[in-house]
């Protein structure tokens, strides 16, 4: 039997498409990848809302404090109970009134608070901003996709 | 002067593409995995100055704030709803009747009407941001937002006891 002998030689596949798709799927999650995390906290679970909408403008001059559900309160990296929050927000409104131009009582408190906290914490916190000096308070929710949100059904009487 | 290729030879320069793809796979990989879906969250505004002389007695002003009062059964979940001393079953409920008395001729304007929010302690917050989102706005049935009412404040502990 005669067997042929062949030429070996290398195939070789077309690669530019491939490339072409994965630079554009880099590139589609370099755009999306989320760079305000430092805004974010795990541990709070914001409640949603069909009205909480993005601001049109971003808020200027903002401290925020995220509240757990077990009253842990976290505020520029210190983690604490929110009842000993004072005296950062001394040190907070000290920082601010000497070491930037802008006023303390131009500063809005954004308080991130879990859904299943007790509002009366979020009561107590608020307080305690008051005392320390800060007067604007912003309360985040998330926004609701849902055009009915589940908690505005009714639960008794 | 040397001149280099005087040869004639056309020598095809081929390009490593192993480490490139290497390295792309590797940067895919690291966006894929940090990706996160957020949804967008949104704020409501709050001014509450620790004491603000108020510019009249309620009892003296035209439109005196209105006092909306949540309370909460033992496990944090809404037991009923009080807007100036009437009853209300459910946070739609709420929503519907704020809308009647804003922006009627007997009523406050929607720049001048006040709310006085109050809660028992261990409702959870999830109920009161519900009760915040009543009160100051509905969508329509084109998905528009309508503002109620603007100014919103919790009521303070001393007023609470009263």
């Amino acid at each position: 039997m005669r067997i042929k002998k062949q030429k070996s030689e290398i195939l070789e596949g077309d690669l530019t498409p491939m490339i072409d798709m994965t630079f554009q799927l880099i590139a589609f999650f370099m755009v999306l990848i989320n760079f305000t995390q430092s805004e974010t906290n795990d541990m709070v679970q914001l409640p949603d809302s069909a009205l909480a909408k993005p601001p049109d403008s971003q808020l200027e001059n903002l401290v925020i404090i995220h509240l757990g559900q077990d009253g842990t309160a976290v505020m520029n990296q210190t983690e604490v109970n929110y009842l000993g929050l004072r005296h950062y927000l001394d040190v907070e409104y000290y920082r601010i009134d000497v070491q930037t131009t802008d006023s303390p009582k131009d500063t809005t408190i954004v308080i991130r608070a879990h859904k299943a906290a007790k509002g009366g914490m979020v009561q107590e916190l608020i307080q305690i901003c008051q005392e320390a000096g800060f007067e604007n308070f912003a309360l985040r929710a998330e926004e609701n996709i849902n055009s009915a949100p589940k908690y505005i059904t009714p639960l008794g009487g | 002067m040397k001149i280099r290729n005087t040869d004639g030879k056309g020598e095809k320069i081929e390009l490593q593409m192993t480490p490139m793809i290497d390295i792309v796979f590797q940067l895919l990989v690291f966006f894929i995995m940090t990706f996160k879906i957020v949804a967008m969250e949104g704020d409501f505004n709050i001014r509450m100055p620790a004491a603000s002389p108020q510019a009249a007695p309620p009892d003296q002003m035209e439109f005196p704030p209105m006092k909306l009062y949540l309370s909460g059964n033992e496990d944090g979940t809404l037991a009923g709803i009080r807007l100036n001393e009437e009853s209300l079953p459910t946070v739609q409920h709420l929503n519907s009747r704020i809308q009647e008395l804003i922006g009627t001729d007997g009523g406050p304007s929607r720049d001048t009407a006040e709310i006085e929010v109050g809660f028992d302690y261990d409702l959870h917050y999830e109920w009161v941001i519900g009760a915040i989102t009543a009160v100051s706005g509905t969508k329509d049935t084109n998905g528009n937002v309508v503002r109620l009412i603007e100014k919103i404040r919790f009521n303070t502990p001393e007023s609470q006891d009263e």
